[in-house]
Protein backbone atom coordinates (compact mmCIF):
# COMPACT_ATOMS: atom_id res chain seq x y z
CA UNK A 1 0.00 0.00 0.00
CA UNK A 2 1.11 3.68 -0.58
CA UNK A 3 1.37 5.71 3.06
CA UNK A 4 2.14 9.92 3.18
CA UNK A 5 4.19 10.30 6.33
CA UNK A 6 4.53 13.58 7.81
CA UNK A 7 7.28 14.17 10.38
CA UNK A 8 7.18 17.33 12.48
CA UNK A 9 9.67 19.47 14.63
CA UNK A 10 12.80 17.78 15.53
CA UNK A 11 11.65 14.52 14.02
CA UNK A 12 11.44 16.63 10.56
CA UNK A 13 15.11 18.18 11.77
CA UNK A 14 16.47 14.59 11.65
CA UNK A 15 14.50 12.86 9.13
CA UNK A 16 15.53 15.79 6.80
CA UNK A 17 12.47 16.22 5.56
CA UNK A 18 8.83 16.83 5.81
CA UNK A 19 6.69 14.37 4.22
CA UNK A 20 7.01 11.71 2.06
CA UNK A 21 5.21 8.64 0.39
CA UNK A 22 6.31 5.29 0.69
CA UNK A 23 5.30 1.85 -0.56
CA UNK A 24 4.64 -0.80 2.73
CA UNK A 25 2.89 -3.52 3.61
CA UNK A 26 3.68 -2.89 7.34
CA UNK A 27 1.12 -4.12 9.52
CA UNK A 28 1.67 -1.55 11.92
CA UNK A 29 2.99 1.69 13.09
CA UNK A 30 5.78 -0.27 14.58
CA UNK A 31 7.00 -2.31 11.25
CA UNK A 32 6.68 0.79 9.99
CA UNK A 33 9.16 2.39 11.93
CA UNK A 34 11.33 -0.71 11.94
CA UNK A 35 11.19 -0.63 8.02
CA UNK A 36 12.09 3.30 7.65
CA UNK A 37 14.97 2.35 10.62
CA UNK A 38 16.29 -0.36 8.38
CA UNK A 39 16.65 2.10 5.69
CA UNK A 40 19.18 5.18 6.61
CA UNK A 41 20.79 6.68 10.06
CA UNK A 42 18.70 9.46 9.86
CA UNK A 43 15.97 7.79 10.54
CA UNK A 44 17.17 5.17 13.13
CA UNK A 45 18.54 8.77 14.74
CA UNK A 46 14.90 10.06 14.56
CA UNK A 47 13.77 6.73 15.95
CA UNK A 48 16.09 5.91 18.31
CA UNK A 49 13.75 6.40 21.52
CA UNK A 50 10.13 5.72 20.83
CA UNK A 51 9.15 6.61 24.24
CA UNK A 52 10.16 10.35 23.22
CA UNK A 53 7.78 9.91 19.98
CA UNK A 54 3.85 10.26 19.84
CA UNK A 55 2.44 9.05 15.99
CA UNK A 56 -0.68 9.85 14.82
CA UNK A 57 -2.83 7.80 11.41
CA UNK A 58 -5.06 9.35 9.65
CA UNK A 59 -4.49 12.49 12.17
CA UNK A 60 -5.71 10.47 15.12
CA UNK A 61 -3.14 10.22 18.17
CA UNK A 62 -3.09 6.71 18.75
CA UNK A 63 0.19 3.87 19.44
CA UNK A 64 2.87 2.46 17.85
CA UNK A 65 0.94 -1.13 17.97
CA UNK A 66 -2.23 0.70 16.14
CA UNK A 67 -2.76 -1.55 12.96
CA UNK A 68 -2.13 0.02 9.09
CA UNK A 69 -4.60 -1.52 7.41
CA UNK A 70 -6.37 1.06 5.39
CA UNK A 71 -4.65 4.39 6.69
CA UNK A 72 -3.85 7.04 4.25
CA UNK A 73 -1.12 8.85 5.98
CA UNK A 74 0.92 8.55 9.63
CA UNK A 75 2.31 11.39 11.15
CA UNK A 76 5.19 11.46 13.72
CA UNK A 77 6.52 14.04 16.27
CA UNK A 78 7.56 14.87 19.88
CA UNK A 79 5.55 15.07 22.62
CA UNK A 80 3.24 18.28 21.53
CA UNK A 81 3.65 22.23 23.62
CA UNK A 82 0.63 23.89 22.59
CA UNK A 83 -1.15 26.79 24.49
CA UNK B 1 -18.11 26.81 19.11
CA UNK B 2 -15.33 28.00 17.44
CA UNK B 3 -11.84 27.38 16.57
CA UNK B 4 -9.91 29.22 14.89
CA UNK B 5 -6.21 28.41 13.97
CA UNK B 6 -3.99 31.44 11.97
CA UNK B 7 -0.60 33.23 11.32
CA UNK B 8 -1.87 36.62 11.90
CA UNK B 9 -2.88 38.33 15.15
CA UNK B 10 -6.09 38.87 16.90
CA UNK B 11 -7.29 41.55 18.83
CA UNK B 12 -8.89 39.61 21.96
CA UNK B 13 -11.07 43.05 23.27
CA UNK B 14 -12.98 42.30 19.87
CA UNK B 15 -13.16 38.92 20.16
CA UNK B 16 -14.63 38.68 23.55
CA UNK B 17 -16.94 41.28 22.67
CA UNK B 18 -18.30 39.62 19.57
CA UNK B 19 -18.16 36.37 21.65
CA UNK B 20 -20.09 37.88 24.47
CA UNK B 21 -22.56 40.04 21.91
CA UNK B 22 -26.34 39.03 23.11
CA UNK B 23 -25.46 36.06 25.34
CA UNK B 24 -28.18 37.06 27.78
CA UNK B 25 -28.54 33.74 29.24
CA UNK B 26 -24.86 33.52 30.09
CA UNK B 27 -23.68 34.90 33.90
CA UNK B 28 -20.13 34.03 33.59
CA UNK B 29 -17.29 34.76 30.94
CA UNK B 30 -13.58 33.17 31.64
CA UNK B 31 -10.72 34.12 28.63
CA UNK B 32 -7.37 33.39 28.92
CA UNK B 33 -4.50 34.29 26.65
CA UNK B 34 -0.89 32.86 26.16
CA UNK B 35 1.81 35.35 25.73
CA UNK B 36 5.57 34.16 24.43
CA UNK B 37 7.52 34.57 27.71
CA UNK B 38 11.11 35.84 26.77
CA UNK B 39 13.55 33.66 28.48
CA UNK B 40 15.19 34.09 31.76
CA UNK B 41 18.34 35.70 30.13
CA UNK B 42 16.00 38.26 28.29
CA UNK B 43 17.73 37.11 24.75
CA UNK B 44 14.57 35.49 23.11
CA UNK B 45 14.81 37.01 19.60
CA UNK B 46 11.69 34.96 18.87
CA UNK B 47 9.49 31.38 18.69
CA UNK B 48 8.34 29.62 15.73
CA UNK B 49 4.71 27.64 16.09
CA UNK B 50 5.03 24.58 14.08
CA UNK B 51 1.52 22.90 13.08
CA UNK B 52 -0.03 19.80 11.72
CA UNK B 53 -2.40 21.43 9.52
CA UNK B 54 -4.59 18.34 8.62
CA UNK B 55 -4.76 17.44 12.15
CA UNK B 56 -4.45 21.01 14.84
CA UNK B 57 -8.29 22.52 13.89
CA UNK B 58 -10.35 18.90 14.23
CA UNK B 59 -8.03 17.98 17.33
CA UNK B 60 -9.25 20.80 18.66
CA UNK B 61 -13.06 20.88 18.33
CA UNK B 62 -13.32 17.50 19.78
CA UNK B 63 -11.51 19.21 22.78
CA UNK B 64 -13.73 22.11 23.06
CA UNK B 65 -16.77 19.73 22.43
CA UNK B 66 -15.78 17.71 25.07
CA UNK B 67 -15.57 20.95 27.04
CA UNK B 68 -19.05 21.94 26.27
CA UNK B 69 -20.84 18.76 26.75
CA UNK B 70 -18.42 18.35 30.18
CA UNK B 71 -19.78 21.61 32.01
CA UNK B 72 -22.47 22.35 30.13
CA UNK B 73 -21.28 25.48 28.31
CA UNK B 74 -23.16 28.02 26.69
CA UNK B 75 -20.11 28.28 23.79
CA UNK B 76 -16.10 27.81 23.58
CA UNK B 77 -13.89 29.56 21.93
CA UNK B 78 -10.54 28.65 20.64
CA UNK B 79 -7.45 31.24 18.92
CA UNK B 80 -4.32 29.50 18.14
CA UNK B 81 -1.17 31.21 16.47
CA UNK B 82 1.02 29.38 14.30
CA UNK B 83 4.59 30.83 12.51
CA UNK B 84 7.19 33.74 13.91
CA UNK B 85 6.03 35.15 17.31
CA UNK B 86 8.17 37.63 18.76
CA UNK B 87 8.50 37.90 23.07
CA UNK B 88 5.33 39.32 24.40
CA UNK B 89 2.67 38.41 21.28
CA UNK B 90 -0.72 36.30 21.94
CA UNK B 91 0.28 32.70 21.01
CA UNK B 92 -3.13 31.85 21.89
CA UNK B 93 -6.63 32.57 23.73
CA UNK B 94 -9.92 30.21 25.11
CA UNK B 95 -12.80 31.93 26.05
CA UNK B 96 -15.62 29.92 27.80
CA UNK B 97 -19.43 30.79 28.76
CA UNK B 98 -21.39 29.79 31.25
CA UNK B 99 -24.52 30.16 33.25
CA UNK B 100 -22.19 30.73 36.35
CA UNK B 101 -18.30 31.24 36.67
CA UNK B 102 -17.53 27.61 38.34
CA UNK B 103 -18.24 25.91 34.61
CA UNK B 104 -16.92 28.59 32.72
CA UNK B 105 -13.28 28.41 35.18
CA UNK B 106 -12.97 24.72 35.23
CA UNK B 107 -13.85 24.48 31.39
CA UNK B 108 -11.13 26.95 30.46
CA UNK B 109 -8.85 25.00 32.67
CA UNK B 110 -9.42 21.93 31.12
CA UNK B 111 -9.22 23.42 27.21
CA UNK B 112 -5.83 24.45 28.29
CA UNK B 113 -4.32 21.63 29.98
CA UNK B 114 -5.43 19.58 26.86
CA UNK B 115 -4.24 21.91 24.45
CA UNK B 116 -1.09 22.06 26.08
CA UNK B 117 -0.46 18.08 25.28
CA UNK B 118 -2.84 17.57 23.07
CA UNK B 119 -3.04 20.05 19.88
CA UNK B 120 -0.31 19.58 17.92
CA UNK B 121 1.75 22.37 17.90
CA UNK B 122 5.35 22.75 18.95
CA UNK B 123 7.38 25.88 20.20
CA UNK B 124 11.18 26.73 19.20
CA UNK B 125 12.80 29.29 20.75
CA UNK B 126 15.09 31.23 18.78
CA UNK B 127 17.60 32.79 20.60
CA UNK B 128 21.66 34.45 20.65
CA UNK B 129 22.50 31.24 21.46
CA UNK B 130 20.80 29.40 18.84
CA UNK B 131 17.53 27.65 18.36
CA UNK B 132 15.63 24.81 20.61
CA UNK B 133 12.43 22.92 20.71
CA UNK B 134 10.60 23.52 24.02
CA UNK B 135 10.45 19.89 25.70
CA UNK B 136 7.11 18.97 26.95
CA UNK B 137 7.00 19.08 30.66
CA UNK B 138 5.81 15.67 32.43
CA UNK B 139 3.76 17.83 34.96
CA UNK B 140 1.41 18.97 31.74
CA UNK B 141 0.97 15.33 30.89
CA UNK B 142 0.16 14.63 34.73
CA UNK B 143 -2.30 17.79 34.77
CA UNK B 144 -4.63 15.78 31.81
CA UNK B 145 -5.49 12.99 34.75
CA UNK B 146 -7.26 15.55 37.02
CA UNK B 147 -9.97 15.63 34.51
Amino acid sequence: MSLDILYFAWVRERIGLPRETVQTQAATVSDLVAELTAREARYEAAFQDLSALRVAVDQELTEFDAPLAGAREVAFFPPMTGG
Amino acid sequence: MEVRVQAGPFDIGAEISRFTEGRTDMGAIVTFSGLVRDSAAGDLRHMEIEHYPAMTAPAIEKIAAEAVSRWSLGDAMVIHRHGRLAPGEQIMMVATAAPHRADAFAAAEFLMDYLKSRAPFWKKEVTAEGAAWVAAKDEDEAALTRW
